[in-house]
């Protein structure tokens, strides 16, 4: 041997080659649809275990001791009071925050520091978020288990991902048209307002969509905020208790008996249709208003 | 006589309107001092949030540590918060069995999926699969909760039969799968981010594909792969709704994945649910807890910037 391959060998090492190469294909594919399956089961188990709960009735009732009377009508009048109150408060902050980071902040150490702090709120678990809304909110502005003190809490919940969302948007508008804009005279403000926000606000759309159905879909904080589990009738005022969707399932999924999983699944599938709505609209506007430039 | 006075009516209209141009100018102009104050003074709620968090956790922390004495918190092994023994450690483990078996989980199935998007599926492929995964990270957590309860558990049951009903296998599992699409969509961007130029050089040496995405991909994407691990180890450790459902309230100090155990988080609900009053050493003990998780969440996200910042391949 002269320390060259023969042929024969040579083949052999290709081959086993060529045959890993085709095993890992078929491993990674596997891998890949493993995640898409328990999706698949998931929604499977939750439609065929929910289907025999969900009637109108249940959309329209209130909780109840019993299984076959309860219903999700508090939870997602709640959820819709709640979302009403986070809307507002996080789009304004989150979108002023975005412009100023975007269009206004000098690149010095305070912009780079506010910058910073947004992402690591961004990854800080919701629960503590819940904590911090439980001692300021409830008991230091003293809202107590209130739908205010709920929808505050969640604002800052969502209050990061908006910002990113919105920051992407408005870095997204192309130069030329701010220095056309400058060119006839505008201002900075009247640039922003008029040109830079109008082209960024299906970006902004979308992404504060897929965010607030992120506080739809949220448990823990409410919870620490005392969001009621048994409630019989709408909240009345800011300052009442008030129940959401998550909260009216996690109750049902805790309680013992045959019975109370499957309403618990039948919530669920109002949940998901709710998210379901949601995305799809932020889907559709993405895809008929977006430009890309 | 009549024309005069037109004239002069017009003259006055135009004083008018100069005038009524300055004054826009003013105001144009004030705007341009006051939006920019008033933008900052909303972008200075994220840093205020943050000091309000760090403000409640270590104000009522510190209270409870005036209560129970730091080496107790961190030494005793039991945690029983209404017969009075306040040792964190169970509560730790239990937080740190979760984060291993969810990480077991998602690593392979992760990193996997990972390079099947980024290095063998085509575009086609790529943008059906894609949003379908990430869909698996829009559900919200307590109806991973129920799904790991009603199912995963049951279907657990049959293949080790003594396992207990809440268990800390099943919510690891479930957890595990729903930081699958972070770990996947984040190496695959660290992964697309490899230039082709590479991948080529090594194709024309002779490789395949597995050899290419190996040795070639895998080593040049390792700072983002590794930063999205750390991500999903701080996702897993910061989630609540599934460990509290799933894995139970029974705080063992033990890493035998059949039992049920406690987190951190799932004894801050517990702790938080309507009969603790307020000022009481369990409602202090919540915030002690709290402040534990958020350093162990906080060092994770950093340690992830760090990485992806300080190991990046530029290129």
């Amino acid at each position: 041997m002269n320390g060259f391959l023969s042929k024969e060998e040579w083949k052999k090492r290709l081959n086993r080659r060529l045959f890993i190469n085709r095993i890992f294909y078929i491993l990674f594919f596997a891998a890949t649809t493993i995640g898409l399956i328990f999706l698949a089961m998931l929604l499977y188990r939750v439609l065929t275990q929910g289907i025999g709960y969900l009637s109108w009735d249940f959309i329209k009732g209130f909780p109840a001791p019993y299984p076959e009377e309860a219903g999700i009508f508090a939870g997602m009048i709640g959820s819709v009071y709640l979302i009403a109150i986070v809307a507002p408060v996080s789009l304004v902050l989150g979108v002023s925050t975005a412009i100023y980071l975007e269009e206004y902040a000098p690149k010095n150490r305070i912009s780079r520091f506010i910058q910073g702090n947004i992402q690591n709120l961004a990854g800080v678990p919701s629960i503590v978020f819940g904590l911090l809304g439980l001692t300021f909110f409830v008991y230091i502005m003293d809202f107590g288990y209130s739908l205010l003190a709920g929808g505050l809490t969640m604002s800052l919940l969502v209050l990061p991902i908006i910002v990113v969302a919105a920051q992407e948007a408005i870095r997204s508008v192309p130069n030329e048209l701010k220095e056309a804009s400058y060119g006839m005279g505008a201002t900075k403000w009247q640039t922003i307002l008029r040109v830079v926000l109008p082209a960024s606000i299906p970006g902004i759309l979308t992404g504060s969509i897929l965010a607030l159905s992120r506080a739809i879909g949220e448990t823990a904080p409410l919870l620490i905020v005392g969001a009621a589990a048994a409630i019989y009738s709408l909240p009345d005022s800011l300052l009442g208790p008030y129940t959401a969707m998550p909260i009216q399932i996690y109750s049902w999924v805790s309680r013992p008996g045959e019975e109370w999983p499957l309403v618990a699944a039948a919530g669920i599938i109002v949940l998901l249709i709710v998210l379901l709505l949601m995305n799809a609209v932020a889907v559709f506007i993405r895809n008929k208003f977006q430009k890309r430039y | 006589m009549d024309t005069s006075s037109t004239i002069k009516k017009k003259t006055l209209d135009v004083q008018e309107k100069i005038r009524q141009n300055k004054e826009k100018q003013k105001v144009l102009r004030k705007l341009e001092k006051v939006v920019p104050a008033f933008l900052l003074l909303c972008a200075g709620f994220s840093v205020i949030t943050t000091a309000g968090i760090l403000f409640t956790l270590l104000k009522e922390a510190i209270g409870f540590f005036g209560v129970v004495p730091l080496n107790e918190f961190f030494f005793n092994t039991s945690w029983r918060p209404w017969s009075g023994s306040f040792g964190v450690l169970p509560l730790i483990t239990g937080t740190l069995l979760i984060t291993l078996i969810a990480i077991l989980v998602a690593l392979p199935l992760g990193i996997a999926a990972a390079i099947f998007l980024s290095e063998y599926a085509s575009a086609r492929v790529r943008k059906m699969i894609k949003p379908t995964l990430e869909v698996l990270a829009g559900i919200p957590t307590v109806v991973y909760g129920f799904f790991a309860l009603t199912f995963v558990t049951p279907v657990l049951e049959k293949l080790i039969p003594d396992l207990q009903i809440f268990n800390a296998l099943s919510a690891g599992i479930v957890v595990g799968i729903m930081i699958i699409p972070m770990v996947a969509s984040l190496s695959e961007d660290a992964m697309n981010a490899v230039p082709n130029s590479l991948r080529e050089g090594a194709m024309a040496m002779g490789s395949t594909k597995f050899e290419v995405a190996m040795k070639v991909v895998l080593p040049a994407a390792f700072s983002g792969v590794v930063a999205s691990i750390v991500l999903a180890i701080s996702r897993a450790i910061g989630e609540t709704m599934i460990v509290t459902i799933a894995a139970g309230q029974s705080p063992n100090f033990t890493f035998d994945p059949t039992m049920s155990i406690q987190t951190l988080t799932a004894f801050i609900v517990q702790g938080t649910s309507g009969d603790t009053t307020y000022g009481s050493t369990i409602y202090y003990s919540v915030y002690a807890v709290g402040i534990t998780l958020f350093v162990f969440t906080l060092a994770m996200n950093l340690l992830a910037q760090y990485i992806a910042r300080r190991f990046r391949e530029e290129y």
